[in-house]
């Protein structure tokens, strides 16, 4: 998914590796995840122990730190996927996402509870509930996109109106009452399958991931958004329609939410429409922030943004471990927060990048003078 | 063009915002024909189950059966509930029944409904003011209901107490109410100990997390008291994931709050070992008060503990929301 | 130092990766001289400036300013202010929704308090000593580009400026307001203030300066007295080798071959833009060079806007090669075969943060569809190709197509429509602001174009170069077709006389 563009000369020196390894994109989010990797191993090694249990019904599970962090990070990467490409489009945020989830797993559960709210069983499929619950998530989209594309509102804007409204129209969708599913089949997705070891939502993020890379490598996805991003004006003039770009990602990020919420609703086969998702967005946006990707829209890379939902997933499960205290919580992330974006911004680690030449000058000067 | 749209869709915001403010009934304004015209305010119902369970039985209670004309207006804000009162006031509705969303700021529009003579009665939430500016308030008592939990705790005499402690938002009154006895409790038994305490804010899914991250450093503990049900049932989850036994005379005992339907459920299949009320049927006091007139300014509801090892399918059909 | 020197720069280098953009460049400014600084696109000019305000560190040689300090070390655009060196750049840095007098003294008044009264009565004495035409109350926005412009430089002159750089300044300007500004010019170098003057137009320089310095490839060529250097010497110095005059192109071309009886390659009847112009009838037929002119704002660009699509037409019929087509957006005129070259590189044409690679491709890859993406073999194969076809300066086909300069830029986006093998090729204005050198490539790649049986239409301010390249000329006045000169009437006079009024025929 990412230009690769690591081909190491063997004339070129290390210092020339690591030099351009720090321009690389995918940098901030790796060194992240590398200080918080030896930040556990200092403190507490058995961070990284995975052992293989029984759950209560009696199926071979694993479990330990890192098998929680990449299950919880699914909704956050799959989330991540779409942000990016709004976000390199239309050179601003989606800030619905958690409420569109709520959206999306109300849907679910309406489908599969039928007029009751805590039926026996289901009242259909799962893939139908699942396929019905992509539309509606879609339109959603698509309404935010018509903002957006057809209506020139800024995409922080327009989607203010569903982050104001969505919690409310989920809550809606199922009469105010809160459905519960009993059939342990709907579990699979947000839980295991049977007989499966790893975490369902681990696998449903994958597949995303190959999704996305199929579609960037067999359409020109990437090369319009970017061209959308960087210079309307330009791509309209290459007979590209900017609007229907913009459009289309936000229908894409539709789809994304869709999943996420399947997987979210499937997770407890219950929804709480005030707290589902709550404040997703934030971590969404986050991590494509973290990823190096500009915020104000054009080029983008999806490795690096994936990578930042694990980092985040990472930092809030060690915070969780570290049983930092209730109200100071986010606070910490808040910090940690501060920390990694000031480092990721272009103009910080251009003057990294002096710095660092500086001192290597110094060096080889003291080099030359001792001689 | 660009301010054009920004004003067109804030003035969409606000209208929208000010619509399911005041989603008033048409007959409002009219002169009430025999009817007492409430004006209720209350938080949106779908805040949880607990406002949606309460918003009901408002709704169930003050009908044109039983005597009533009323309004309602849903807001989380204050100022909106304060506007929201003030409009109640213009319209001359004989009592304002306010669930307020926050504590202070209530004076000014408390004394302008006194001086139109009409009557005051709180639910749910207390305010800071004068307690002459309204007939009543009747409220859970959020530190009992954190004491029963506590002594039904404290009478299963376990030799020792290892607590997860799920706590809800931090700084509303259930919780801390709820935390406080579990404290205090804590703070005075050298047996009982907290393993984690951390805020899920309600949300089931950070339970989960929370006690997945017990779980995988291998920490051992008995006891999850989890200040909603909503938080329970995702702590439960991460339980089954590990297989940790649950419930009636099992591994670990399970605590929850609010009394939805379907936790006690959970208590009737031995899943769960207790369920804390926090009654939302004050309907049924204010209606009361109304028609009997006020007793006494504070009216405390009657709030139940329920054991697994006692709770009836009666229960859960009677108490369950 | 030099007696009446202002600004001694000595040994001046400047390293970037790859690059040696400045090697050992001397420099010399004399009090009240104007000083053309002349160069192709990438000798080293913009460095050289950048250099000297503090944009970049020097890696070498030093910067003296007569009376104020030697071996200066400016490392901000601030030092070089402070040091009385102001720059006036192409592009306005001033607020337009600010005052004029507001703009002239915006981040300069000391304390919080300000006296507007004295500061408008200030403003409003600097305008009328340099006979600048505007109101110190007037919002900036609303004055032309050139007072616009002309109040930047006021603010400069108010800051007591030794050094009074112009960047590129009369390329969005008209005769008339070029004219104004080089007479606030010289009213600055009597005051004794001394001016570099960066600039294209050759016809300026000698209008107007004293001296030149050239450059090329970063190293300097030689600094001349202007009667030293007749025009075609200066032109050959900054190409560095010498050079044929340029009327010879025109021999290349070859009008008689073009069968005016065959059908069109492209007509157009009654066709109306959405953007003012009147309804216009157009033809091109196989081989041919035809144009647009007019004054700026007359609706030339507007109507070849029109035949591509880009802006939206309320009336007319259309057809290529005979048969009736709809073209209502870009890409309706690509798949008929129609490249189209916009006139504001920057706004319209590239694509900034993107590769030079995907810059090329992009057209191509537009019509080839969403679904069938080029393999980056595939792509890497046609940048390579036209890279080294149009001789495009780039360090690789992968760098950012914004890190080229302006001349290199326009390859770029010429690489990207002929890759799209049009029929019928529109170019705007493709000479504007680059250098003399890429000028000429692309006038004698727009003829050997013809020579292969593509119809191309070609836009210049600059008539000379139309009249080098067409064979006929459509002339706009007011957004309406005023005349059309073919053959014997294609001539200065002829053409002026068209714009000027009077029906060409």
């Amino acid at each position: 998914m990412t230009e690769s563009n690591n081909t190491i000369g063997s004339g070129k020196s290390f210092k020339g590796f690591v030099g351009r390894l720090v321009q690389n994109q995918l940098f901030i989010p790796i060194a992240a995840l590398l200080v918080l990797v030896i930040f556990n191993l200092a403190a507490d090694p058995s961070f990284f122990k995975i052992t293989l249990d029984q759950n209560s019904a009696g199926d071979p599970v694993l479990s330990g730190y890192l098998i929680t962090i990449v299950d919880y990070a699914s909704e956050l990467a799959i989330l991540a996927i779409g942000m990016t490409l709004v976000t390199a489009a239309s050179g601003g945020q989606d800030i619905s996402v958690g409420a569109t989830i709520a959206i999306a797993g109300s849907v679910v559960l309406r489908v599969l509870c039928g007029t009751d709210s805590r039926p026996e069983k289901m009242q259909a499929p799962i893939i139908v509930a699942f396929l019905i619950c992509v539309i509606v998530s879609a339109l959603f989209g698509a309404f935010n996109g018509a903002l957006v594309a057809f209506f020139k509102i800024q995409p922080m804007v327009a989607t203010l109106i569903l982050f104001t409204a969505g919690r409310s129209i989920a809550a809606w969708i199922n009469n105010n009452e809160l459905p519960i599913i009993s059939d342990p089949s709907f579990g699979y997705y947000g839980n295991f399958i049977p007989g499966i070891p790893l975490p369902t939502p681990v696998f449903i993020a994958a597949l995303c991931m190959v999704v996305i890379a199929l579609v960037l490598k067999f359409t020109n996805l990437r090369l319009y958004a970017q061209a959308v991003g960087i210079n309307p004006s330009s791509s309209r003039l290459n007979g590209i329609n900017p609007q229907m770009i913009k459009f289309l990602t936000f229908v894409i990020l539709g789809v994304c939410v869709a999943v996420a919420g399947f997987i979210k609703v499937s997770r407890l086969s219950t929804i709480n429409y005030s707290v589902v998702a709550k404040d997703i967005e934030m971590d969404v946006i986050l991590a494509v922030a973290l990823g190096g990707n500009a915020l104000s829209g054009g080029k983008f890379n999806m490795t690096a943004s994936i990578l930042g939902a694990y980092v985040i997933q990472f930092l809030t499960t060690t915070l969780l471990k570290f049983k930092v205290d209730s109200a100071a919580i986010s606070a910490y992330k808040a910090v940690v927060v501060i920390i990694l974006v000031v480092l990721s911004a272009p103009f910080v680690r251009k003057k990294i990048g002096e710095l660092r030449k500086k001192i290597t000058a110094r060096k080889v000067k003291a080099a030359k003078e001792g001689v | 063009m660009k301010k054009l749209v920004k004003i067109l869709v804030s003035s969409v915001l606000v209208g929208a915002m000010a619509f399911s403010m005041c989603a008033c009934n048409a007959a409002g304004g009219k002169k009430s024909n025999g009817k007492i015209k409430v004006g209720i305010i209350n938080n949106d119902p779908n805040e949880s189950g607990y406002r949606t369970a309460n918003d009901k039985d408002m709704k169930a209670t003050f009908t044109e059966a039983n005597g009533y004309e009323a309004s309602f207006a849903y807001s989380l804000k204050n100022d909106e509930q304060i506007a929201a009162a003030q409009k109640f006031i213009q319209d001359e509705v004989d009592y304002l029944l306010i669930s307020a969303a926050g504590v202070s700021g209530w004076d000014g529009v408390l004394e302008q409904a006194k001086k139109a003579g009409i009557k005051v009665i709180l639910f749910d939430r207390t305010i800071d003011a004068s307690p002459d500016l309204y007939e009543a308030s009747i409220v859970s008592d959020m530190d009992k209901e954190g004491e029963t939990a506590v002594n039904w705790l404290a009478s299963q005499n376990l030799s020792e107490y290892n607590v997860i402690h799920i706590q809800g938002v931090m700084g509303s009154s259930a919780q801390q109410g709820r935390s406080k006895a579990l404290d205090t409790k804590v703070a005075a038994e050298a047996n009982w100990n907290i393993v984690k305490q951390q805020t899920a804010e309600w949300n089931a899914e950070t339970a989960q997390q929370i006690v997945q991250s017990v779980i995988d450093s291998g920490e051992k503990f008995n006891v999850i008291y989890a200040e909603n049900d909503d938080m329970a049932k995702g702590a439960v989850q991460a339980l089954d994931k590990a297989n940790i036994s649950h419930g009636v005379g099992k591994d670990v005992i399970v605590m929850g709050f609010d009394c939805n339907k379907w936790a006690l459920e959970e208590l009737v299949a031995g899943n769960w070992n207790y369920d804390g009320q926090c009654n939302p049927f004050q309907a049924s006091y204010i209606d009361d008060i109304i028609k009997n007139g006020a007793k006494q300014k504070t009216v405390i509801m009657e709030e139940k503990g329920f054991d697994a090892s006692t709770i009836t399918k009666d229960d859960v059909e009677k108490y369950g929301i | 130092m030099e007696n009446g020197a202002v600004l001694e720069m000595r040994g001046i280098c400047k390293y970037f990766p790859g690059v040696r953009a400045l090697e050992d460049v001397d420099f010399t400014l004399r009090e009240g001289e104007i000083h053309a600084l002349m160069g192709e696109n990438g000798a080293g000019k913009s460095t050289l400036i950048k250099v000297l305000t503090g944009v970049y560190p020097k890696d070498g040689g030093e910067i003296n300013l007569t009376g104020v300090a030697s071996n200066a070390h400016i490392r901000s655009p601030q030092d070089a202010q402070k040091l009385g060196i102001a720059t006036v750049y192409q592009e306005i840095t001033l607020c337009p929704n600010l005052t004029v007098a507001e703009n002239m003294y915006i981040g300069r008044t000391k304390g919080h308090l300000t006296n507007w009264k004295k500061i408008n009565a200030d403003a409003e004495k600097l305008l009328d000593e340099l006979g600048i035409p505007a109101l110190a109350t007037q919002q900036l926005g609303s004055c032309s580009i050139a007072v616009q412009q002309m109040v930047a430089i006021a603010r400069a002159v108010d800051m007591d400026c030794k050094v009074l750089i112009l960047d590129e300044p009369t390329s969005s300007l008209d005769e008339q307001e070029v004219l104004k500004l080089f007479n606030l010019m010289r009213s600055l170098k009597e005051k004794g203030v001394g001016i570099i003057f960066v600039t294209h137009f050759l016809e300026q320089v000698y209008e107007v300066c004293d001296r030149i310095t050239v450059l090329r490839d970063g190293k300097l060529v030689g600094e001349y007295i202007i009667e030293d250097l007749p025009r075609v010497k200066l032109v050959s110095k900054m190409l560095g080798k010498d050079f044929d005059d340029m009327a010879d192109i025109k021999s290349e071309s070859d009008a008689d071959n073009i069968d005016y009886n065959d059908i069109p390659v492209y007509e157009a009847k009654d066709l109306t833009g959405t953007t003012g112009i009147k309804p216009f009838d157009f033809e091109i037929h196989k081989g041919e060079v035809n144009g647009f002119t007019g004054l700026l704002g007359s609706g030339r660009s507007e109507c070849v806007r029109a035949i591509f699509g880009a802006d939206k037409t309320n009336g007319g019929k259309v057809w290529v090669n005979g048969k009736q087509v709809k073209i209502n957006k870009p890409l309706d005129a690509m798949k008929n075969g129609i490249s189209y070259l916009p006139e504001d590189r920057k706004l319209d044409g590239i694509v900034g943060d993107l590769s030079v690679r995907d810059n090329i491709i992009l057209a191509l890859q537009v019509m080839k569809g969403f679904f069938r993406p080029f393999t980056r073999a595939q792509a890497e194969a046609f940048a390579d190709e036209y890279i080294k076809l149009l001789s495009i300066k780039t360090a690789s086909s992968e760098s950012p197509v914004n890190s080229l300069s302006g001349g290199n830029q326009q390859k770029v986006i010429l690489a990207r429509w002929l890759l799209a093998n049009p029929v019928y090729l529109i170019l705007d204005e493709p000479t504007r602001g680059i250098d003399i050198g890429t000028k000429v490539e692309i006038q004698k790649l727009v003829l050997k174009l013809a020579a292969e049986g593509k119809s191309v239409t070609f836009i210049s301010s600059e008539i000379d170069e139309m009249i080098r390249t067409c064979s006929s000329l459509i002339v706009m006045r007011d957004g309406k077709v005023v005349g059309e000169l073919k053959g014997d009437d294609l001539n200065q006079n002829k053409i002026m006389a068209t714009i000027a009024g009077g029906e060409g025929k």
